[in-house]
């Protein structure tokens, strides 16, 4: 036994810190959240020429195959920096469908060029307001092309690809759609760092992903897998929000004294510690169980899922209330962080579904 | 990263599940299994016996303290064999409770200050249950102002002479030995002058009186001292030492209490599951959902929060601050638990009669029982202060007292000297 990660992750994630503290300090951020570009794609290169778009992908597929534990620390760290690069759609989600349900022809072609950075790929599922479910997807999958819209899909301004979450013949199908000749529209949304887009399909080609029929399941396998590297994302962003506030309230002073002084905050900043530690741990445990497919990994990702969600909200929210006034500024970064944790919390649908998915997975594993 | 056991892990786990199957005290376990919390259930046979018998058994057999050195008592096994024979003990675990301060706190403050002699003298009596320890540190005034504390110790040639009284000593009334910290002067700043002894819990003048709890159980005593006199060779540390002496059984208490700590999830779990309410079954109502998923998530956060503090002990690494998370989460979620419990049946809720209530009635005793949990061994609030003062390093409160010499701090007009 061993809870810990070894020193070979710990140095993968010490290089993608550097790097990142290097290229992609919050003004990257600001940069794409002011308009000034889409995303930080320098970054993206970058990342991939350091081989980490590729740490979980095969070496038969042009990537490294070190496994999850790597690939779960790079994620804590770019979600310390908030990167604004397609990470998160691109390698979490397209990659990890690609490589569990793919065909090798399929791997071939887009896992290699996921590795190296040279395609930017993510998930389309949101129709509408509604939680997704199965029998009321409108985007229809038939004779190898699709019609629909999708109404929110992160990364989709700029994804060369997509895999879409679709009603085929025999149920819910996975498909790979190259989206050079789809209809997007941009979409503004809480966190304007997503290049987000509705996506219209009008009859494209597009090549199944996956058994036909089965998409409901595969979707489900997807999201618990995302679910644990999601969750370490959350844990970056977290740790840095409280890292702020504690900073802020040393240096800040009030009657005299440093706020970080007074009990009433000194406690609020304890809070965000614990929630952190718990989700910390969690998603350790989660982390194990995705690496090693452990027969409770929807239990333990569902886990760290929520945890981590609890923690990176309560610290993006009282980080800018032990700021005050000046967390509710522009110009003080606070609002990147606030702004961000809501897009976390509901990439793979929100707090309330990943409760559910918990209480689900709960019998088999306590009895 | 392995949350598995490696080869040797999982031969060590053979043994030990060999040695208990053929070993633990099986007439008691549906008895430890119905256990409530903070009470150990041994039906018709003596608690404090069965403890003791248990307790003697595995320490003849190399089972007792795990971790401790041989000499001592213990096996020296590694934390994490140490890990493997807690989680394969089980509900026998339970019988435990009586043993938990002597060998989790007053133990290593022992082996870090006694002489070799004494350790050699009181350890191995200490870890086979044989000698039952108690912790003599809080007053009614001092509490979470631990420093605050008045019992006071006179040195007289080559002992001390002791008077004064300490509150909330948890088995006092069943212990031989105890430790004690006390003020041996009061002309200088209240950390500075305290001094730590270990003594005879049966030494002339001491005479101890249960407390009847909020819960009406009488687990905690209050002990006075009456010019009770202390040999000095058994003072640990330096004189006017005590605060730093202190700090070390604090550290370890915070581990003790932390490690397997109960949350009252097993508890609200088993309930639902077997509960109906107006919308039907309780586990399929959406906020029990919510909120029993809220809890199994601080549950697991905490067991493996455990696991990773384990490790970092396995690396030679000193338990620190952040383990004092464990008892401020599961505090609060206890007493939450329970409300919550009791919220799902109704007035029918209210019933403590175990031939009654649901599930013997245990929730009904963890709604009374869980008020302590978050103020013994430091309360919710100083708890947070540690975390954010030395685990966040944020500045401390501005104290009114600092620099003051003890006898000129104010204390107000509830027992002032």
């Amino acid at each position: 036994m061993d809870f810990d990660f070894s020193n070979e992750d710990r140095m993968i994630q010490e290089q993608v810190r550097r790097y990142l503290q290097d290229q992609c300090q919050l003004n990257r951020h600001r940069s794409v959240l002011d308009g000034n570009e889409t995303q930080a794609l320098d970054v993206w290169q970058g990342l991939a020429a350091m081989g980490v778009q590729g740490t979980a992908i095969s070496e038969d597929y042009g990537g490294v195959g070190a496994g999850y534990l790597p690939l779960c620390l790079a994620a804590q760290e770019i979600g310390a920096v908030l990167a604004p690069i397609p990470f998160s759609s691109s390698i979490y989600l397209a990659a990890e469908a690609i490589s569990l349900f793919g065909s090798t022809a399929q791997k071939e072609r887009f896992l290699t060029k996921l590795a190296s950075g040279e395609i930017i790929a993510t998930l389309a599922l949101v129709e509408d307001h509604l939680e997704p479910s199965p029998n009321q997807l409108q985007t229809k999958f038939k004779n190898g092309v699709l019609s629909g819209s999708k109404m929110i899909v992160p990364h989709g301004m700029i994804a060369n690809i997509a895999i879409v979450v679709a009603s085929g013949d025999s149920g819910p199908q996975l498909v790979i759609a190259d989206l050079t000749e789809v209809q997007r529209t941009p979409v503004q949304s809480v966190d304007p760092t997503l290049a987000a887009a509705s996506l219209h399909f009008n009859g494209n080609s597009v090549e199944a992903l996956g058994v036909a029929g089965n998409g409901w399941g595969q979707l489900q396998q997807l999201l618990h897998r995302a679910a644990v590297l999601f969750a370490f994302e959350q844990l970056g962003g977290a740790e840095q929000a409280l890292n702020m506030a504690v900073a802020y309230a040393k240096e800040r002073f009030a009657f005299g004294r440093p706020i970080g002084s007074f009990q009433a905050l000194k406690h609020m900043m304890a809070d965000m510690y614990v929630a952190l530690k718990l989700a910390e741990s969690n998603a350790y445990y989660a982390a194990w169980a995705l690496e090693n497919n452990a027969p409770d990994l929807n239990l333990a990702a569902a886990t760290a899922r929520v945890s981590a969600t609890q923690a990176f909200q309560l610290c993006a929210r009282d980080n800018i209330q032990i700021h005050g006034g000046m967390g509710f500024t522009w110009e003080f970064d606070c609002h990147l962080y606030y702004r961000r944790s809501n897009y976390l919390t509901l990439a793979l649908g929100g707090l309330t579904v990943w409760e559910n998915k918990l209480i689900e997975a709960l019998p088999q594993a306590v009895a | 990263m392995d949350f598995s056991d490696t080869q040797a892990e999982a031969a060590f786990r053979k043994e030990v599940r060999a040695w208990i199957d053929d070993h633990a005290p099986r007439h008691l376990a549906e008895s430890l299994a119905g256990s409530g919390f903070g009470s150990t259930q041994t039906g018709e046979f003596d608690p404090l016996e069965e403890a003791k018998k248990w307790q003697k058994i595995k320490a003849d057999n190399g089972w007792a303290c795990l971790q401790w050195p041989r000499e001592y008592g213990g096996r020296g096994a590694t934390p994490i064999e140490s890990v493997i024979w807690n989680q394969e003990e089980g509900v026998y675990s339970k019988l435990s409770g009586t043993f938990i301060i002597g060998q989790g706190m007053c133990a290593p403050t022992m082996m870090a200050y006694a002489s070799e002699e004494h350790k050699r003298r009181y350890l191995p009596k200490l870890a086979s249950g044989e000698d039952v320890w108690c912790q003599l540190f809080s007053e009614p005034q001092g509490g979470s102002d631990l420093a605050g504390l008045r019992t006071k110790a006179e040195k007289e040639g080559d002992q001390w002479r002791i008077n004064g009284q300490k509150i909330w000593t948890s088995g006092a009334q069943y212990s031989d030995y105890g430790i004690l910290i006390t003020r041996s002067d009061p002309d200088v700043a209240k950390h500075r002058g305290l001094t730590m002894f270990f003594l005879d819990m049966r030494s002339p003048g001491i005479d101890i009186r249960p407390i009847k709890q909020a819960n009406g159980d009488s687990g905690f005593n209050e002990v006075y001292f009456d010019n009770v006199l202390i040999p000095d060779h058994q003072r640990l540390g330096p004189v006017g030492d005590g605060w730093k002496v202190a700090l070390t059984t604090l550290m370890n208490e915070r581990l003790a209490i932390g490690g397997g700590i109960a949350t009252g999830f097993p508890e609200i779990k088993e309930l639902v599951d077997n509960l109906t309410i107006a919308s039907g079954p309780a586990i399929d109502d959406p906020g029990v959902r919510s909120k029993l998923a809220d809890w199994y998530a601080k549950s697991a956060g905490l067991k493996n929060t455990g696991a990773r503090a384990i490790s970092a002990l396995s690396k030679g690494e000193v338990p620190g601050p952040e383990n004092s998370i464990g008892k401020l989460v599961a505090g609060t979620m206890m007493q939450d638990i329970a409300k919550y419990a009791l919220d799902l049946q109704g007035l029918a809720g209210l019933v403590t009669d175990p031939e009654i209530a649901l599930s013997q009635a245990r929730i009904q005793a963890m709604l009374m029982r869980s008020p302590a949990v978050r103020i013994e061994g430091g309360t919710d609030q100083i708890l947070r202060n540690i975390i954010s003062e030395r685990v966040l390093g944020l500045p401390e409160d501005m104290r009114a007292d600092k620099g003051l010499p003890f006898n000129k701090i104010p204390s107000g007009n509830s027992q002032g000297s």
